[in-house]
């Protein structure tokens, strides 16, 4: 059942990534080419999606998911270092490729050969990214 | 592009509808860089049939539709280099922040999270400086 349902959330999640131009990498930079010919529409999509969700959020309170489990806890609110360094990495490449995590995925079956190596290099990055994030605790640790 | 504001917001609409359902049927937070991250990792290895089947609906859905518009344009660069080093740093990037735009973005803000708030202005604002001078400076994209 959670399967099920997670399935579904993938297709919504892709449709919604498609519908909205989020899967064609011009919009994306566009939206950060802000001393260029800047495209605003990623600010709708971002004020799209919160507003359905900044409700469920309301729904969690005093209640437990419908398949069970409880519901993912507050994240540490301090702002680390990781935080920081990793989302300027993350920025960086976003603004190379115009792709993020989710369209990526989403744009697989019509990405072209681009989009695979886009994919291979992404994989590769989360598999040394432990490493890279435990350096920079440790340097924390140690200053 | 008045058209094109529309498409976003009921784009924007479904995804975060996606995020809602998935929060509280599911209990889980909808982010692409965490889903994939934690089959990569191992640290979701007790979610991995959930995570598997969110990434497929992610793919399978998307095909379905550009089939029936009659394909779809990613407008990808053709440069091999520069999308090897983007993947890489978006790879390496999500997983050291935790999350990337559905995950801080979308599911952070909407619960006013500080971290997903801060991690946003980090990504918008590296993205928005690389973009000056990978284009309009070095001409590189």
């Amino acid at each position: 059942m959670r399967a099920i349902v997670a399935f579904i959330v993938g297709g919504l999640f892709g449709a919604g990534l498609l519908l909205s131009g989020m899967t064609d990498t011009t919009k994306v930079q566009g939206w950060l080419d802000i001393f260029g010919d800047w495209d605003p529409t990623l600010a709708f999509v971002m004020g799209g999606a919160i507003i359905p969700m900044a409700i469920a959020w309301r729904f969690t309170q005093a209640r437990t998911p419908v398949l069970g489990g409880t519901f993912p806890t507050p994240p540490d609110p301090k702002i680390s270092a990781n935080l920081a360094v990793g989302s300027i990495f993350f920025g960086m490449g976003w603004a190379l490729s115009g792709l993020c995590p989710g369209p990526a995925v989403a744009s697989l079956s019509f990405g072209g050969i681009g989009g695979i190596v886009f994919l291979i290099a992404m994989v590769a990055g989360m598999v040394v990214a432990p490493r890279a994030k435990g350096y920079l605790d440790g340097a924390a640790q140690a200053a | 592009m008045e058209i094109e504001w529309v498409w976003g917001l009921l784009g924007g609409a479904l995804i975060g509808s996606a995020a809602a359902v998935f929060l509280l049927v599911n209990g889980r937070i909808m982010g692409a860089s965490g889903v994939i991250g934690g089959l990569i990792d191992g640290t979701g290895r007790h979610q991995s049939t959930e995570r598997l089947a969110l990434l497929a609906g992610l793919v399978i859905v998307p095909a379905l539709i550009a089939l029936a518009m009659g394909g779809a344009e990613t407008h990808l660069t053709g440069n091999m280099a520069v999308l090897v080093i983007a993947g890489l740093l978006v790879g390496v990037g999500t997983r050291m922040a935790n999350g990337c735009t559905s995950g801080h973005g979308v599911c952070g803000i909407s619960r006013l999270s500080l971290r997903g708030i801060v991690a946003t202005l980090f990504y918008i604002g590296a993205g928005a400086v690389t973009m000056l001078l990978a284009r309009h400076i070095w001409g590189l994209i």
